[in-house]
C-alpha cells in the first residue's frame, strides 16, 4: 500500500502512550493503548562471539535478562518490552541467536507466570550484508543466512521482528563526509527506498508465516550516522537535520510492505511514522546517553509508546549491573508519564518536554511533533519514493528557516551557509534522472544496481 | 616564500585545477620538489588542519582540500622518491574482523593524510593474518585498529598477538580506537596507544613515528 493521508489531523493530537492502532503483543501487552512502557536493552562486555564462549554468553544472558525482569517485577511496571539485539556474529552463526532468544523467552515467560509482568520480545537481527563491499543486497549466502536469522528468532519466541537495515548505505556514508547532495539522494531518495520494499516483503512473508509481528526499521545507518558525525564537528549540523527528514522516507516503507510497529527505538524518525501510519513507536532519549549523545533527550519522549535506553554493556556500576540500573531509569520516566495521563496532566508534560528541547538545537526541533507532522505531510503528499524524500528535505529546510528567522533557533554563519546551499541542490536535483547523472560518476563502483534491481 | 602564498590558498579553499597548474609551473620554473612541498603544499594544509580544529571547517572542505594536495603531491612524487624525500610515516588502518563499523576508520584515515602521514587502508572486517600480511607488504611503521563493539573488540587483542606470533611486533607501532575502547583496554592488550578521536590520533601517530 502507499500512505496518502496522515492517522492524526494535526500534530497536537499525537500523543506519548497513545497510538491510533493499538498493537496487542508478546504476554498480554498491549502497546499504544494509554500507557508507556519501557523497552530495555543490553549488550555484552567485552567478549568475542564464538563457539568457545557459548556458555560464558549464555550466562551473560541469563544474568542481565534475569536481573532486568526482576527489577521491573519490584518495580511493579505494567509492561515492558525486552529487545534482544543481535552482534553481527549472532545472525551469522545461527544458532547461538537462536539460543539466545530461547532462553530470553523462557525467562520472560516464567516471570509472567511468577509475577504477571506483561512483555514482548523483539529481535532485531543484524544486517549482515554489507559485510561484503560493495554489498550484495538480494542474492548471495549472507542474504539466505538472514533472513534464515529471522525465521529462527521467529521460532525461538521472538514477538516483534526489526533490524537496523543499512541498504545504501554504502553510498550514504561517503555522501555525507562529502556533503554531497546528489550522493544523498541517490542514496535515500532511490537505493535505500529500493532495498526496504524488497526486504520488507521478505520480513512480512516470514512473520505471518510464523505468526508474528513484523515490528519496523530504524535509518540509524543514515540519521543517526549524520547526528553523530555533526555532534563531533565533522559535518553540519543543519545536514543531518535534513538527512534525518529525508530517511523517514525509506523507514516508512517498512510499514507500506506492511509492518505494523513499534517501530524501533533509534529510529527518530518515529513520529514522522506515527503521524501517517498511527501505529506505535518506540524511541530513546536522555536515557540512552549511555550508548550514543543526542540532543533530543526529553523531546524524543513526546508521542512514544515504548521508551529505550537503545543498548548497554554488563559492566558493575555502584548500584548493580548496568542493564538493571537503565531498567530502573526508564521505569521512573514511564511512570511519570503514565501517571500525567492519570492525573489529566498529559499536556502539560508533553509541552515540558518539547518545549525542553525544541530550539536548543536543530537536531531537538526536527524530531518536534510539529516538523514530524509537517514532514509527514510532506511525504504522503507525493507518491514516489524519490520525490517524498526531497520534499521532506526541502520541508525540513523550510522549518529550519523559519526557526531561524524567528529567532528562535540561532546557527553558525557557516550552518547557514550550508542550509542554503542544501536548499538550492534539493531544488536542483529534481528527477531521478539528474541525480542519477550527477552521482554515479563519483559513486557508481560502491554499491551493485542489480542487487537494488536497477 | 612569498611565491607560495597563491599555491597555499588554493589548497586551502580546495581548488585542485589550480594547485595543479601552479605545481606544475614551479616546477617548470626549476625549483626543487622539497621547497614546492614544505613551503606551498604543507604550510597550505597546516592551514586547513587549523581551521578545521577552531570549528571553521568541516569534514567536506577537509576532503577537497585533501584532494587539491593529492593532485599536487602526484606531480612532485617522482621528484621526490627520486631525491629519497618520504612521507611522515606510513600508517595501515583497518577495521577489526567481525566489525564494519568504518566512519571513525575513514576520519582516522582522512585526517592523518592531511598530516602528510601515507595511509593505507585495509577496510573493514580485517583479520589479524590480513593485519599481519599486509603491514609486511607494504612496510608500514604504524598500525591503527579500530572497533566499535564490545564483541569484537577482543580482535585487536587476537591481532596484536598475531603481530607477535609472526615475529614482527618490534617493527611498528601499534594504535587503537573506537567508542568503547580505552586506554587501559590499549595497555591491557599491550597496544601502543589509544586516542580518542581522529585529531588525538594524529598526534598520537605522530608521537609513535617520533615526528
Ligand atoms: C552509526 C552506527 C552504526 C552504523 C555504522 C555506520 C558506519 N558506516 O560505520 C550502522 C547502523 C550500520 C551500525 C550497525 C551496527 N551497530 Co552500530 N553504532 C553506530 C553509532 C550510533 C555511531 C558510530 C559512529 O559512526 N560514530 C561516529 C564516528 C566518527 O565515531 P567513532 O566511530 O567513535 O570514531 C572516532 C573515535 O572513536 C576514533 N577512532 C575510531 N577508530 C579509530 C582507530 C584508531 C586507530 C584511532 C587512533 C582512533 C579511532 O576517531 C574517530 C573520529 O573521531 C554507535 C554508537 C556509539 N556510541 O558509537 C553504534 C554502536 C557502536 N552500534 C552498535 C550495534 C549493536 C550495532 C549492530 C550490531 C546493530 C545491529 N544489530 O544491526 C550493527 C553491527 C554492524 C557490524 N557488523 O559491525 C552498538 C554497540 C554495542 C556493543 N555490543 O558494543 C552501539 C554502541 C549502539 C548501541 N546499540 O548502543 N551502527
Amino acid at each position: 500500500m502507499v500512505y496518502d493521508s496522515l492517522a492524526y489531523n494535526s500534530s497536537g493530537e499525537m500523543l506519548f502512550g497513545k497510538a491510533i492502532h493499538p498493537l496487542s503483543c508478546g504476554s498480554d501487552l498491549v502497546l499504544g493503548d494509554g500507557l508507556v512502557f519501557p523497552e530495555v536493552n543490553f549488550t555484552l562486555p567485552i567478549m568475542q562471539v564464538n563457539e568457545d564462549n557459548r556458555a560464558k554468553i549464555l550466562k551473560q544472558y541469563e544474568d542481565m535478562v534475569g536481573t532486568v525482569l526482576n527489577r521491573l517485577a519490584i518495580l511493579q511496571v505494567p509492561g515492558a518490552v525486552i529487545e534482544f539485539e543481535h552482534a553481527p556474529q549472532m545472525t551469522e552463526y545461527l544458532d547461538i541467536g537462536g539460543d539466545i532468544t530461547a532462553l530470553t523467552k523462557q525467562l520472560m515467560d516464567d516471570c509472567y507466570q511468577k509475577h504477571g509482568l506483561k512483555t514482548a520480545l523483539r529481535a532485531t537481527i543484524c544486517d549482515i550484508r554489507e559485510k561484503e563491499r560493495p554489498p550484495k543486497m538480494r542474492t548471495g549466502e549472507l542474504v539466505q543466512r538472514m533472513f534464515e536469522s529471522f525465521r529462527l528468532g521467529a521460532v525461538k519466541g521472538a514477538d516483534l521482528l526489526s533490524i537496523e537495515s543499512t541498504g545504501g548505505k554504502e553510498v550514504n556514508d561517503r555522501a555525507l563526509m562529502e556533503a554531497n547532495l546528489p550522493g544523498l539522494l541517490l542514496s535515500l531518495g532511490i537505493l535505500a527506498p529500493r532495498d526496504m520494499h524488497f526486504l520488507w516483503n521478505e520480513i512480512n512473508k516470514i512473520a505471518a508465516d510464523e505468526n508474528v509481528i513484523a515490528a519496523g526499521d530504524s535509518a540509524c545507518a543514515f540519521a543517526n550516522t549524520a547526528m553523530i558525525l555533526a555532534d563531533q564537528g565533522y559535518i553540519p549540523n543543519v545536514l543531518a537535520a535534513v538527512v534525518r527528514a529525508m530517511s523517514a522516507v525509506r523507514s516508512l516503507v517498512a510499514f507500506e510492505e506492511g509492518a505494523v510497529g513499534p517501530s524501533k527505538d533509534c529510529a527518530y524518525e518515529g513520529p514522522v511514522i506515527k503521524a501517517i501510519t498511527g501505529y506505535p513507536i518506540s524511541m530513546e532519549g536522555k536515557s540512552a546517553a549511555c550508548a550514543h549523545f543526542s540532543h533530543m533527550g526529553n523531546i524524543a519522549m513526546a508521542v512514544t509508546d515504548l521508551w529505550s535506553n537503545e543498548s548497554v554493556q554488563n559492566v558493575k556500576l555502584l548500584s548493580g549491573f548496568a542493564p538493571e540500573v537503565f531498567a530502573e531509569v526508564l521505569t521512573y520516566d514511564c511512570r511519570l508519564m503514565n501517571e500525567a495521563v492519570a492525573e489529566g496532566d498529559e499536556d502539560i508534560i508533553r509541552k515540558l518536554l518539547i518545549k525542553s528541547d525544541e530550539y536548543k538545537s536543530v537536531h531537538a526541533l526536527i524530531v518536534s511533533p510539529d516538523s514530524s507532522y509537517q514532514i509527514a505531510q510532506a511525504i504522503v503528499a507525493e507518491k514516489s519514493d524519490f520525490e517524498r524524500t526531497r520534499q521532506a528535505g526541502l520541508t525540513a529546510c523550510s522549518i529550519i528557516e523559519a526557526a531561524v528567522q524567528e529567532n528562535k533557533l540561532t546557527l553558525r554563519d557557516r550552518e547557514i551557509t550550508y542550509l542554503n546551499r542544501i536548499e538550492d541542490e534539493l531544488t536542483k536535483y529534481s528527477s531521478e534522472e539528474t541525480v542519477l547523472e550527477a552521482a554515479l560518476p563519483d559513486y557508481k563502483d560502491l554499491f551493485l544496481s542489480s542487487e537494488y534491481g536497477l | 616564500m612569498e611565491k607560495y602564498v597563491e599555491l597555499q590558498e588554493s589548497i586551502i579553499s580546495g581548488k585542485k585545477d589550480k594547485v595543479g597548474e601552479l605545481t606544475q609551473r614551479f616546477l617548470d620554473d626549476g625549483r626543487p620538489a622539497k621547497e614546492i612541498l614544505d613551503e606551498g603544499l604543507i604550510p597550505g594544509m597546516a592551514v586547513v588542519g587549523r581551521k578545521f580544529q577552531e570549528g571553521e571547517y568541516f569534514i567536506p572542505e577537509m576532503l577537497l582540500s585533501a584532494r587539491a594536495l593529492n593532485v599536487g603531491l602526484d606531480l612532485l612524487k617522482p621528484l621526490l622518491e627520486a631525491s629519497d624525500v618520504k612521507p611522515v610515516a606510513k600508517v595501515l588502518v583497518g577495521t577489526v574482523k567481525g566489525d564494519i563499523h568504518d566512519i571513525g576508520k575513514n576520519l582516522v584515515s582522512i585526517m592523518l593524510r592531511g598530516g602528510g602521514f601515507e595511509v593505507i587502508d585495509a577496510g573493514v572486517d580485517v583479520s589479524p593474518d590480513t593485519f599481519v600480511q599486509m603491514a609486511k607488504e607494504s612496510s608500514v611503521d604504524i598500525v591503527g585498529l579500530s572497533a566499535l563493539l564490545t564483541t569484537t573488540m577482543p580482535s585487536m587483542q587476537e591481532t596484536v598477538e598475531a603481530f607477535k606470533s609472526d615475529g614482527s611486533r618490534d617493527k611498528i607501532k601499534i594504535m587503537i580506537g573506537g567508542a568503547p575502547v580505552t586506554t587501559e583496554y590499549a595497555e591491557k592488550i599491550g597496544a601502543d596507544g589509544y586516542a580518542q578521536n581522529a585529531s588525538l590520533a594524529i598526534e598520537m601517530a605522530r608521537n609513535l613515528a617520533g615526528v
